[in-house]
């Protein structure tokens, strides 16, 4: 008798729209549609790049035309037509003096997601550098964190300004061998974050990227490379959202990590590509290679994700725990609703010796959705006395979704001690019940359970990401209003 | 006339539980309502608060002058009824203060009013939970996680003082509780009450009725209320059990 209802009212409130499918209409400067080595000459001549960046590229591109499509994760979708996307969307203007001279519809985005470009950030305490398709519009407050001998920068000025650090750096964590996805983007890439923070600096601002794909029918492939040398410290944001477009578009990103002898890299996500519609029409698929290297002994490397968006999400935030006594973290929430399918989770690779891991994930399935953990603890002969600890929560919304959990796990080391747990669990209608009795309706009750739920992961985010979270978690599963 | 139940008829499933019940409850009254496991005690009080799940066959129930039914639990809870629940249920992750927070703006909201103050919210709260002898540290816990059976019937009364109701129905809020615990349920429920509320307190003994002093006394028995008495009721029911009044409402209606 607890149920009669439940469900109808499960549905109606996970039948919400996208909130954020809004398209600006700015001139674009676009590559022809299809991909082949004329491609990859035009996106490198339109970024004028040096030859060994293109020499990257091509060597990628050969090694891309080698490899097949990997169909091992919990995911379905029709076949990509790879020569049938625009790999390259610049908007047409390139040099911004002053905010003055920025495109005001291209503001008015930055509006409508919430981020600004202008002073208000300095007061925050955020550095932005935004990504929209796929040149870097601005970057913000150089000047402070230059004065810490920190670098944030685009990927394309990094390439021309500090050629030598992209060259020892770009590749030597996800290198374009890695897989399919990786091979892509590293042949393909238009633009991205560079951010290098030197010996002993703490940075002084939190580091964030805004991504967004704004034109029809182009994939975006940025590329991420942070560096963090010996005992210094970076907290860096990247958050995502897409306009709403009844074709799918793709998105293949790559992240690299480098953290050397006691640096620590915080690396927070809140993806919210476009999901598709009720009926699974449209959406992102987001197929994105994140990868952290703690290179350095006592290194500190740690990944937290809120998965709201994406028609499919394919991504599995790593660690690569070389230095002694390092250690990775990997903390997500992923929400899918109506069609969403999210095959997500991480590997934690223990090779130093007293290395430690720590994996909290939470997913949530509402609609018809399918949501899958795939996470692999992997500890190598000599990694003596490692510890992981890995939980991994599913929620369920409804009786038409699913949570599938997929842990793989390789102990080569009689020292170490590794912990799994698992728990599945609904949402009660007591507890609905509970909280409307106290005037909360249905929708901001779920919110609240939900939120509840996800808390421990949530805490880990910087304040101004958690709150966004928070909003973005109660929007993706909420019906109309809010 | 605050609360008007007229012939209200419930069924679960199908099944009918409450078989034409009246009762009506003016301001300022405290009305007891007792009787044997299973006779549709609780039952009434998910049908008064809406609760899904609970079919109303028959009858009115009249609040404020607006026939409520139909109208969804939490515009209820809004327009000032409040349930004190007999197992309240835990909602990890969601502590206390944010949880009284959403409850009293959604309240406000509902009433065209804007968000209360952190200032004043905190100040109330700490008030509150004074009245309840709720220990500080209680309050940044999740909702009723790890409480004992006395925490979180002393936390429902909370709640209700927090949010101010018209008309609070108290369901074997002393079900479960010691002594001690009791005696501070009671004298937070004294202390609310007023001229301007009412109370309707579900019971299956007549100790909570040594604390909380009913005006009224009525026995739910087969889904009707079958005798009603002042405060000596609840003592001769005490004394004598349940089944003289079973046996007097049999007998009445073989006739």
């Amino acid at each position: 008798m607890e149920n009669i209802s439940g469900t109808n009212i499960l549905d109606e409130v996970t039948q919400g729209d996208y909130k954020f499918g809004f398209y600006t209409d700015i001139e674009n400067d676009t590559a022809p549609r299809g991909l082949t080595e004329d491609t990859i000459r035009f996106i490198s001549a339109k970024k004028e790049e040096p030859e060994w960046m293109l020499a990257f590229r091509l060597k990628a591109f050969r090694h891309w035309l080698a490899l097949k499509e990997p169909e091992w994760a919990h995911i379905h979708y029709p076949a990509i037509n790879y020569q049938n996307i625009i790999y390259y969307a610049a908007p047409k203007r390139k040099e911004f003096a002053s905010l003055d001279e920025i495109d005001p519809e291209l503001l008015e985005t930055f509006n409508k997601l919430g981020i600004s470009l202008d002073e208000q950030k300095k007061l925050t305490g955020v550095a932005v550098d935004a990504v929209i398709d796929s040149v870097s519009v601005k970057t913000t407050f150089q000047d402070t964190l230059g004065k810490h001998g920190v670098i944030f920068c685009s990927f394309s000025e990094a390439v021309h300004n500090h050629p030598e650090l992209i060259k020892k750096y770009m590749g030597s964590v996800v290198p374009y061998t890695d897989n399919y996805f990786a091979a892509l983007n590293s042949a393909v890439f238009s633009d991205g974050s560079f951010c290098f923070i030197p010996k002993g600096v703490r940075c002084p601002l939190e580091l964030s990227t805004y991504f967004r794909i704004n034109a029809a029918n182009t994939g975006q492939f940025e590329r991420t490379l942070i560096v963090a040398e010996d005992s210094s410290y970076v907290s860096y944001m990247e958050g995502c959202t897409a306009p709403m477009r009844d074709e799918n578009q793709l998105h293949a990103a790559i992240v690299e990590i480098v953290a050397m002898d006691n640096a620590e890299v915080k690396y927070s996500t809140v993806q919210n590509w476009y999901p598709g519609d009720k009926n699974g029409i449209g959406g992102v698929y987001n197929f994105v290679t994140k990868r952290g290297l703690c290179k350095g002994n006592s290194s500190k490397i740690s990944w937290t994700q809120v998965e709201t968006g994406s028609a499919i999400t394919w991504k599995y935030p790593s660690c690569v725990l070389m230095g002694d006594n390092s250690i990775g973290e990997f903390y997500s929430v992923a929400v899918t609703n109506h069609y969403q399918q999210a095959d997500t989770g991480t590997k934690m690779i223990h090779i130093g010796k007293n290395t430690r891991s720590t994996i909290i994930s939470k997913g949530i399935s509402a609609g018809k959705s399918n949501n899958s953990y795939r996470g692999l603890v992997k500890i190598l002969p000599a990694a003596s006395n490692s510890r992981n600890f890995s939980q991994c929560d599913s929620l369920l919304l409804g009786d038409k979704c699913g949570a599938h959990t997929f842990p793989y796990i390789q102990a080569r080391n009689e020292t170490s001690i590794v912990e799994h747990e698992a728990t599945t669990s609904k949402i009660s209608e007591d507890q609905l019940f509970y909280c409307k009795q106290r005037g909360i309706d249905t929708e901001k009750a779920i919110g609240l359970i939900v939120n509840g739920y996800a808390k421990e992961v949530l805490n880990k985010l910087p304040m101004e990401f958690a709150v966004e979270a928070q909003k973005l978690l109660a929007i993706t599963l909420e019906g109309s209003v809010g | 006339m605050l609360l008007n139940i007229k012939n209200l008829h419930v069924a679960i499933n199908g099944k009918e539980i409450i078989k034409g019940l009246n009762l009506g409850v003016n301001q300022g009254e405290v009305h007891a309502i007792m009787g044997p496991n299973g006779t549709g005690k609780s039952t009434l009080a998910a049908a008064i608060t809406g609760r899904e799940g609970y079919e109303i066959t028959q009858g009115e129930i009249w609040f404020k002058g607006k026939n409520i039914i139909g109208m969804p639990a939490e515009v209820r809870a809004n327009e000032g009824i409040f349930l004190s629940f007999q197992y309240p249920v835990e909602i990890p992750g969601v502590s206390m203060t944010n949880f009284m927070r959403t409850a009293l703006n959604a309240k406000r909201e509902y009433k065209g009013l804007p968000s209360i103050p952190a200032g004043e919210f905190l100040k109330m709260m700490e008030e509150k939970k004074n009245l309840v002898e709720i220990q500080s540290k209680l309050t940044n816990r999740s909702v009723n996680e790890g409480f004992s059976g006395g925490e979180k019937k002393k936390n429902e009364i909370f709640q209700m003082a927090m949010l101010q109701p018209s008309l609070a129905i108290l369901d074997e809020t002393d079900s479960g509780l010691d002594i001690d615990a009791l005696k501070v349920v009671a004298k937070g429920v004294n202390e609310l009450r007023s001229e301007d509320n009412a109370f309707i307190v579900i019971t299956h003994y007549q100790r909570l009725l040594d604390f909380i002093v009913p005006d009224f006394v009525h026995v739910l028995f087969d889904g009707k209320i079958v005798k009603t008495g002042g405060k000596n009721l609840a003592l001769e029911l005490e004394e004598k059990g349940y089944e003289w009044i079973k046996d007097q409402y049999l007998a009445n209606s073989e006739v």
